[in-house]
């Protein structure tokens, strides 16, 4: 199972001292939060891209560009890329890119993106958000398994003759999940693909996003990608951990209730009640976590938001070291009972095994 | 998105009762807006039964879920007590929705509980729309605020709507106008055969989800 962190990458002022970071600040501090993270052995860094302030990540692929050259082990992944108001050619190219600089630590979550005025910035119809994400998709899926493409659809200028370069590295397009807060559509669109299917459950409750972990677990096997235990499933979750419990919760408090997306609305309480968010000590923080197992069933990916609500680098950094205590405690918790045939998340070590088993197996026959 | 199963799952054919949904704004306790949709309630239940049909009737006070709204209109999601309330009204087979006058229209909690609700998802439900006030001046606000609201969602509205002044609790009406009571059984009848009209017709099977080779045939250029 991997473990890691997703950065929505917003600027937020710091409720209890009113100072709200420069964007260099900012993005400085992403890039430190993600070295951060695999020295304390996680195993994913996720950026977000947005195109309207108060957030900085519009380019992901420098920033994991920046980032990769600077770790080993990491891999680097998106929260989400944006299928619906990018090219996919571009994104094609650049994530390929990517791959190749970041020897194979990379793969992508879709998501279409919700802040109705990037579309018309960029040329689409948020009407069109579905078929955006469905269309984008399947050129994308072609232009990383095809050398060359002809193609025509409904909202690109046709391709002809196009070779996406440079090639995907080892000729294995990175891995990638779909991620969805509503949509049964995209639960599908994973699952026929076999493509990992990532429920960004950090806002609301479980049981919706059981009903959607579940659709997307049954086509996935009705796909024939194999029994729905197996299909590749992420979640999120966010923390605020300090040694003792009520220590966390007084100082993530004034956090919380000036938070720009959870803030002003529900209490602290009913917030950790009914969505992931656990603010207490690590052991507490250890037990929520598990009990994600018993909701969704065995799980490939597990990723922490714990740079949000505007606390300071110096606090997200603590947290991080608390998270690496946690997660090791974790790997050891989730490998418990987990069934032998429940895979891990694909990686380009296994993609590649499993591509070059495929063409063995062809031989042979 | 319209839930509604109208037979009894494993005794095919056998009609379940009648789900009465009652949305009540009033804001005081007790309040003449609960009392006027407990009479709309009452008269609809019993024009019903007349027909033999019997009757579930389920009422949901905005009052006691107005911080549960607020929450919802600033984090994205509905508390299970909220939730509970959104399927009352969603699953029924007809809504009584009764609000008080604010302001020339209906009340913002009104207004807030029927925006966190599927707009599709109350489409060809028969809606009974009724309101309070402290004047019959404000009484064509049901014709100007509540019956395009419901139009929008797709509703049928039936064609009395229902406002009771102060003064109507006490009043006989005049040789030109109907009294309360005689509009309340006017609506309520309204209503009931619109409900029963409708009985028996099986609610079209939802697919969870459409198949992906059709969503992307749906996109190859012709």
């Amino acid at each position: 199972m991997q473990f890691g962190i997703f950065t929505v990458g917003d600027v937020t002022t710091d409720p209890t001292t009113g100072r709200e970071p420069t964007e260099h600040e900012r993005i400085k501090a992403m890039v430190t939060i993600a070295q951060k993270a695999e020295e304390v052995g996680l195993d994913v860094f996720a950026t977000g891209e947005h195109h309207n302030r108060p957030f900085v990540p519009s380019s992901p692929t420098t920033m994991l560009g920046w980032i990769a050259a600077r770790t080993e082990r990491l891999i680097l992944s998106t929260s989400t890329t944006l299928i619906t108001t990018n090219d996919p050619v571009k994104i094609a190219e650049d994530y390929a890119m990517l791959q190749h600089l970041a020897d194979g630590r990379v793969d992508l979550m879709m998501g279409r993106g919700n802040t109705g005025p990037v579309y018309p910035w960029f040329g689409q119809d948020i009407r069109q958000g579905i078929p955006l994400a469905i269309e984008n998709y399947a050129l994308l899926r072609r232009l990383w398994r095809e050398d060359v493409v002809d193609w025509e659809g409904k909202f690109r200028t046709p391709l002809q003759g196009f070779t996406s370069t440079p090639r995907p590295l080892d000729g294995v397009p990175p891995f990638v999940w779909h991620g969805s807060i509503r949509s049964p559509e995209i639960a599908e669109q994973a699952a026929y693909y076999g493509d990992g299917f990532f429920a960004n459950n950090i806002f609301w409750p479980k049981h919706h996003f059981r009903k959607l972990v579940n659709l997307y677990r049954e086509r996935y096997a009705h796909y024939g990608h194999g029994t729905p235990e197996q299909a590749i499933v992420g979640l999120g979750g966010q923390v605020f951990m300090r040694r003792n419990s009520q220590d966390a919760v007084r100082e993530f408090r004034p956090y919380f209730d000036n938070a720009p997306v959870y803030g002003h609305g529900p209490s602290l309480e009913e917030f950790t009640a009914e969505t992931p968010l656990t603010v207490g000590s690590p052991q507490e923080v250890i037990e929520k976590t598990l009990t994600f197992r018993d909701t969704f069933g065995d799980y490939q990916r597990q990723l922490f938001l714990v740079d949000h609500a505007g606390l300071p680098l110096k606090t997200v950094l603590e947290q991080l070291d608390l998270l690496g205590e946690v997660v090791a405690v974790l790997r050891e918790e989730f490998a418990k009972n987990r069934p032998a045939d429940v895979p891990d998340a694909p990686t380009h070590a296994s993609l590649v095994a499993q591509r070059d088993a495929k063409a063995l197996e062809e031989v042979a026959q | 998105m319209n839930t509604a199963v109208r037979h009894v799952p494993g005794q095919p054919g056998a009609l379940r009762p009648v789900r009465l949904a009652v949305v009540a704004a009033g804001l005081s306790v007790p309040s003449s807006t609960r009392l006027l949709a407990d009479r709309l309630a009452e008269a609809t239940r019993g024009r019903l039964a007349a027909d033999g049909h019997e009757v579930e009737v389920r009422v949901v006070e905005l009052r006691d879920l107005a911080g549960d709204i607020a929450n919802n209109l600033v984090t994205g999601f509905p508390s299970a007590a909220l939730e509970e309330a959104v399927e009352t009204v969603t699953g029924a087979d007809g809504l009584i929705a009764v609000t008080p006058v604010f302001s020339a229209s209906y009340s913002g909690l009104f207004k807030s509980f029927f925006d966190l609700i599927d707009n599709t998802a109350l489409t060809g439900k028969p809606v009974l729309a009724a309101a309070t006030g402290g004047t019959a001046r404000h009484s064509l606000a049901l014709e100007h605020a509540l019956r395009p609201l419901f139009a929008y969602l797709r509703a049928i509205v039936v064609p009395t709507a229902v406002y009771a002044a102060s003064e109507d609790w006490g009043g006989t009406g005049d040789a030109l106008t109907d009294t309360l009571p005689t509009r309340i059984d006017r609506a309520a009848g309204e209503l009931a055969e619109l409900i029963g009209g409708r009985r028996g017709a099986p609610a079209p099977e939802a697919e969870a989800v459409v198949p992906f080779e059709r969503q992307l045939a749906a996109l190859r250029p012709e």
